[in-house]
């Protein structure tokens, strides 16, 4: 079979055609500090190395791919899909090839259209990134067979390792520490019950094929297994294409710290360390840090080396994860083998100075590695916290889609970004809702954390929900701080679900001063008469009394007898730095509501809503009437847009409150929707397959 | 000697008496102050707000910046001397007027007064308002009315009704002259109606504001039908289906508030250009959401309000009719600080195509922006006009045509993009060069066309086979905005990205535009 490819070489005329933004690279950009940080190999511009590498990827691995190429002269060659065809990666490629329609089971999963592509453009090797292809020992055999190498290890080691049952088995071969469970696949519901008891619970159910926390759930008794199995299996199917289910003992409050590897076709091997990620919803990670806070030199020569002893046991080569549950007294077991290169990788670039991608590169050309186990430092500590396109008041994240309309990533010493979109990128359905992964690193801990603070406060996303408010939640949580952390992490500090932190009063009276400043500056702007106004601002909660008036170059604003002196400062930048009593807050000014008076202020990841009317009108507030609020509960409003995948109730049946309904899936995770109260199904205005939008009435009850 | 006497005598007793007469004046002053300051008393204060509605002066005074509002003629009195209404009367009657300053602007106001014989119209009612009137057209002030009344002064008589004529025909005089709002805040029914209908823009308050010609009990009676009063003449109905009703706010404050943010993007009147405010949004940026905003896939939906949120200053659009023909959008924005009215087809609503409501609504508003110097920015992706038998017996030739003279009429600067289909007819009404459009942009995803390809194709090759193969020829020819761009039609084709700084640099470069249209008595618009 032929497939029609387009191939594009991208120049402006082609781009004014195919209506996709011009590439604006200037090229006396400031060096980043993330390019500073590879000094434990630098590249060798005279090493032979391929002239042109296709990723067969998307998004911020694709681009995290292309600039470790370019630093070594390699040409690339981007993929993509309808939706991505103004993405960044394929801007920043040499060459881009469209191999197919938006849904990754159209393209990005495509493996023919891969090759396809790969034999047009004369790629010479492959690099998968994470995800899609890139643990399909199928499609690295395809590649073995056109003589095009692939940036990974071989087949055979794929194979091993991406089955589960596969890999347990021979982790214990090669003397791998491992968790108790059922060697074998799981039938059906009833086989799932049997051995769950039989293993006692809680017991994991997980996709034999999967990763990355899909098709993955915990049962803490029949009921949830059985649920769990059957959600696994629909979400392995969609995710992986291959349903097989199996189950293991779950290891109660572990760590999850996992040693990355580097290996080369020469049989030499190095780890480069562990990282800890145990802050996880949804067996989805959310903060990664290296090294561990928990890990002493012991255990992780103990780790380092157990992982090592896998590599070499299944002819390993290029870089890989060896995952591991730790428990509190430092037994650690074999969970997975991620054989390729992980999302988390820059925290081990950063603490020990290695571009894994370079090196990747270089061992799939067949160079041998050039440093030892002895050469691999751990300079100071990188955290990296998941910057995700979802509400985190949801379920710790329900994914949101949208265009970025606005869009500033913060910049500075030991701030990395790694992210594969910019202003006016879409979030879309049709694939993971990561924004960027923002590393911050510093000598210390500490230092990495306040780093993280003040990154994640200048950092500017609008167009989408965010989940900054939690990440910096949890850089300020006091476990967290102390490193106290297990994968139960999120459950137990947020037992009701994440809800946005509450400020202190004098913060938030900061807030209005602010506000009453922005609306000052737009009275002044109108030429207004007066320099002195009083506003009652109004947040959620509380009503404040402010006074401000125009000074020569600023406001002196008083808020319920408190002073504060504002500057002005330039309202045409999304943020701002103000220093109020000694302290700095970092603004983002969403700006003014289309509904009257309204100031939205951006602080510490979350917005805040203030009201600006005068002290006249805020007496006659109390005369309004105050607004009818529908029945919520009565009513199922789809979370997110997505496809629906089961419902499970019909017009008539009792529900309780809890009870599922249906299965919304987005972002290929499924989403079990419950009934909000306790009722009779009144209307049901989905079926399987329908498309929803966020907000859509789904079901509703009597 | 006798005379002095007698004369000093009279002066001291005339002294004595002037002074307690001044007294006595000054006490009767300030007790006629208090009264008109009460209304109907305060029960019915108590009454109004217990129905969630402000009364007269206290929406008068949130309307405008605080302590400005001054009010004329609280000493006015109604005349009427039957049915016992000499026995009954209120210094100011049912009507509050005055002036005060509106984000420091000049404004006129009258705000009926629902607790003085319901806000009915008098005589005296209809003179104050028209005394406010008289002078904003001298002075050249915006007037807002705040309606809150149960309709004529039925013991007055004729005297009400010409009152009504009274202030219909200043309306009609100040149309175009100085800007007229209506906020409907309470009932406003029968002759009432066509005051608000006369002016600008017309704007209701959820729950509390009816507008209608007669109400439900002769509704019933007449026609047999049964509807309440929220169905017949609510905000809802005015807002989304009648058209009547420019948008609906939640409740009093939030509708003044609302109108206060309305009053700062209008000039005073049609003396004054487009207000200028400083500006904080750089307006050389670029605007990198809009390259992604047109999708690929030319069949595809689009949000336009993303397209002009992104092109005006710091978002801020006060969009008109927000729920009524959703198809076209409409509003104003500013664009480096200068007020622009914005039109533009909505892709996400019936394809944007222009129908019956649509073309109203929008020939409206444009004709607005002329009469008041406010440029008009126009963002086009038209398949063109809503075909069928509703549309065509509703008379859409007719009101096709109110849009496209609108256009033609209009001598503000006019400047067009082209983000997607300009197609037939539609491509020529929606501000084309052809119709004096002063800049005319296409985007790289224009396509501007007779029709679409399915269309041509069927007429151009009929019985023809091989479709397909003539579509792709179609589109390859006119599927991209070059047939335009050779011809001159459209001035330039543009980055999505560099919309705003285009617009920003053509509003400088057009603000000294000086059209004229032929000297006419006025022309006639195909009403």
């Amino acid at each position: 079979m032929v497939w029609l490819l387009h191939v594009r070489k991208l120049t402006t005329s082609s781009l004014l055609r195919n209506a996709v933004p011009v590439a604006v690279v200037n090229p006396r950009r400031k060096q980043l500090w993330a390019d500073t940080i590879y000094k434990t190999n630098p590249i060798d511009p005279a090493e032979p190395t391929f002239k042109k590498i296709l990723i067969a990827n998307r998004g911020e691995i694709a681009v995290r791919v292309i600039r470790s190429a370019r630093k070594m002269g390699i040409k690339t060659v981007a993929v993509y899909s309808t939706a991505d065809s103004g993405a960044m990666h394929v801007e920043m490629a040499d060459e881009a090839v469209w191999i197919g329609e938006s849904a990754a089971s159209q393209s990005y999963l495509v493996m023919d259209k891969i090759l396809d592509a790969v034999k047009q453009t004369g790629a010479e090797a492959v690099h998968p990134g994470y995800g899609f292809l890139s643990e399909n020992a199928n499609f690295v055999k395809k590649l073995e067979d056109m003589k095009v190498k692939f940036m990974g290890p071989p087949a055979v080691a794929i194979h091993g390792m991406g089955d589960k049952l596969e890999s347990k088995r021979l982790a214990i071969k090669a003397g791998v520490n491992t968790v108790p469970g059922f060697d074998g696949e799981i039938r059906d519901e009833d086989h799932c019950l049997e051995i769950s008891k039989s293993i006692g619970y809680p017991v994991m159910i997980k996709a034999s094929a999967g990763g990355g926390g899909k098709g993955m759930r915990i049962a803490h008794n029949d009921k949830e297994a059985v649920e769990g199995f059957r959600l696994s299996k629909n979400e392995a199917k969609a995710s992986f294409g291959d349903d097989r289910i199996l189950i293991e003992k779950f290891v109660v409050k572990p760590r999850h710290i996992e040693i990355q590897i580097l290996c080369d076709s020469h049989g030499n091997g190095v780890y480069l360390n562990e990282r800890e990620c145990s802050i996880q919803r949804r067996n989805q990670k959310v903060i990664e840090e290296a090294p561990s806070p928990f890990v002493d030199p012991e255990l992780r020569k103990a780790m380092g080396n157990q992982a090592l002893d896998l590599a070499k046991a299944i002819g390993y080569t290029s870089a890989g994860t060896v995952e591991f549950l730790v428990d509190n007294k430092k037994n650690f077991y074999f969970l997975e083998m991620n054989t390729r290169l992980q999302v988390e990788h820059p925290i081990s670039e950063c603490i020990t100075g290695v571009d894994l991608v370079a090196e990747m590169i270089r061992v799939a050309y067949g160079h041998k590695l050039k440093f030892s186990q002895a050469d691999i430092p751990i300079n100071g500590w990188a955290l990296e916290l998941r910057v995700y396109a979802e509400d985190p008041t949801r379920n710790f994240g329900t994914p949101s889609t949208g265009r970025l309309f606005k869009y500033v990533e913060p910049r500075g010493e030991g701030i990395r970004c790694d992210s594969g979109v910019r202003e006016g990128s879409e979030i879309s359905v049709y694939y993971d809702p990561m924004i960027c992964k923002l590393v911050s690193y510093g000598a210390t801990r500490n230092e990495a954390i306040a780093r993280g603070k003040y990154a994640l406060d200048s950092y500017v996303i609008q167009g989408v929900s965010h989940n900054i408010s939690l990440l910096r939640d949890i850089l300020t949580e006091k476990s967290y701080v102390a490193g106290d952390t297990d994968t139960d992490y999120l459950p137990r500090v947020y037992p009701k679900g994440f809800t946005i932190p509450k400020l202190s009063e004098s913060h938030m009276d900061n807030l209005k001063a602010v506000a009453a400043a922005l609306e000052a500056s737009r009275y002044l702007r109108l030429k207004v008469k007066e320099s002195s106004w009083d506003f009652v601002v109004s947040d959620q909660e509380n009503a404040t009394a402010v006074n401000i008036s125009k000074l020569e170059n600023g406001f002196l604003i008083n808020v319920e007898g408190r002073e504060i002196t504002l500057p002005t400062w330039d309202m045409g930048k999304s943020t701002v730095n103000l220093d109020i009593d000694g302290e700095t807050f970092i603004l983002q000014i969403h700006g003014r509501g289309r509904n009257g008076p309204i100031w939205t202020i951006g602080f510490q990841g979350s917005s805040y809503d203030f009201k600006l009317l005068s002290p006249y009108a805020q007496t006659l507030l109390d005369i309004m009437p105050q607004p009818k609020l529908g029945d919520t509960a009565k009513e199922l409003l789809s979370p997110m847009p997505g496809v629906v995948r089961s419902v499970v109730v019909k017009v008539g049946d009792k529900v309780f409150k809890g009870q599922e309904v249906c299965t919304i899936e987005a972002m290929k995770m499924q989403n079990k929707l419950v009934a909000g109260a306790d009722g009779i199904i009144g209307e049901v205005n989905i079926k399987e397959g329908d498309s929803v939008a966020d907000e859509d009435v789904l079901i509703t009850l009597k | 000697m006798m005379s002095t006497t007698f004369l000093l005598k009279q002066c001291v007793r005339r002294y004595c008496l002037g002074a307690r007469q001044t007294l006595a004046v000054q006490d009767r002053i300030r007790d006629k102050r208090e009264q008109a300051n009460l209304g109907g008393g305060v029960k019915r204060i108590e009454t109004q707000h217990k129905k969630g509605k402000l009364t007269a002066r206290e929406r008068a005074h949130v309307l405008c910046d605080p302590g400005t509002f001054t009010e004329f003629d609280m000493f006015m009195e109604h005349t009427c001397a039957d049915f016992n209404m000499e026995k009954e009367k209120y210094p100011g009657d049912s009507v509050v007027t005055g002036k005060g300053l509106i984000n420091g602007k000049l404004t006129y106001i009258f705000s009926q007064d629902f607790t003085v014989f319901g806000g009915s119209l008098s005589s005296v009612h209809a003179k104050k308002v028209c005394k406010i009137m008289d002078q904003a057209m001298l002075v050249g002030a915006p007037v807002i009315g705040l309606n809150d009344s149960g309709g004529a002064r039925i013991q007055e008589g004729v005297e009400s009704l010409a009152g009504y004529a009274d202030i219909f025909q200043r309306n009609v005089e100040a149309s175009g002259v100085v800007p007229q709002i209506s906020l409907i805040m309470g009932p406003c029914a029968g002759g009432a109606v066509y005051s608000p209908a006369l002016t600008d823009f017309t704007f209701m308050v959820k729950n509390t504001s009816y507008l209608f010609i007669t109400g439900p009990d002769v509704v019933k009676s007449v026609t047999n039908e049964d509807v309440t009063q929220e169905q017949l003449g609510g905000s809802k109905t005015h807002t989304t289906l009648s058209g009547v009703a420019h948008k609906a706010f939640e409740n009093d404050i939030d509708a003044l508030l609302n109108i206060r943010d309305l009053m700062s993007f209008l000039p005073s009147s049609n003396r004054e250009g487009a207000p200028i405010i400083e500006a904080v949004d750089p307006w050389d940026r670029d605007v990198p959401v809009l390259d992604g905003v047109v999708p690929l896939e030319s069949t595809q939906a689009y949000d336009m309000g993303d397209v002009i949120l992104g092109v005006v200053d710091d978002r801020e659009f006060f969009e008109i009719m927000p729920a009524y023909a959703k198809n076209i959008k409409i509003g104003f924005g500013r664009m480096n600080g200068r007020t622009v009215g914005i039109v533009g087809n909505q892709p996400k609503v019936a394809a944007g195509c222009l129908d019956i409501n649509a073309s109203v609504k929008g020939a409206r508003f444009v004709r607005f922006c002329d009469a008041f110097n406010i440029p008009i920015i126009t963002f086009v992706d038209v398949p063109g006009f809503l075909p069928g038998t509703a549309q065509e017996y509703g008379g859409i030739i007719r009101h096709g045509a109110k849009l496209l003279y609108a256009f033609a009429e209009a001598t503000v600067p006019k400047i067009t993009i082209i983000t997607r289909k300009a197609y037939g007819g539609a491509y020529d009404v929606m501000s084309s060069k052809h119709l004096r459009g002063d800049v005319n942009y296409a985007w790289p995803t224009a396509e501007v066309a007779v029709m679409g390809a399915k269309g041509a194709v069927s007429i151009l090759y009929r019985g023809q086979t091989d479709v397909k193969k003539y579509e792709d020829e179609y589109v390859d020819k006119f599927g991209n905005p070059f047939p335009a761009a050779i011809r001159g039609y459209v001035d330039d084709i543009i980055e999505p990205r560099a919309t705003r700084r285009r617009i920003c640099q053509d509003l400088d470069a057009l603000a000294n535009k000086k059209l004229t249209n032929p000297w006419k008595k006025h022309g006639n618009i195909p009403l």
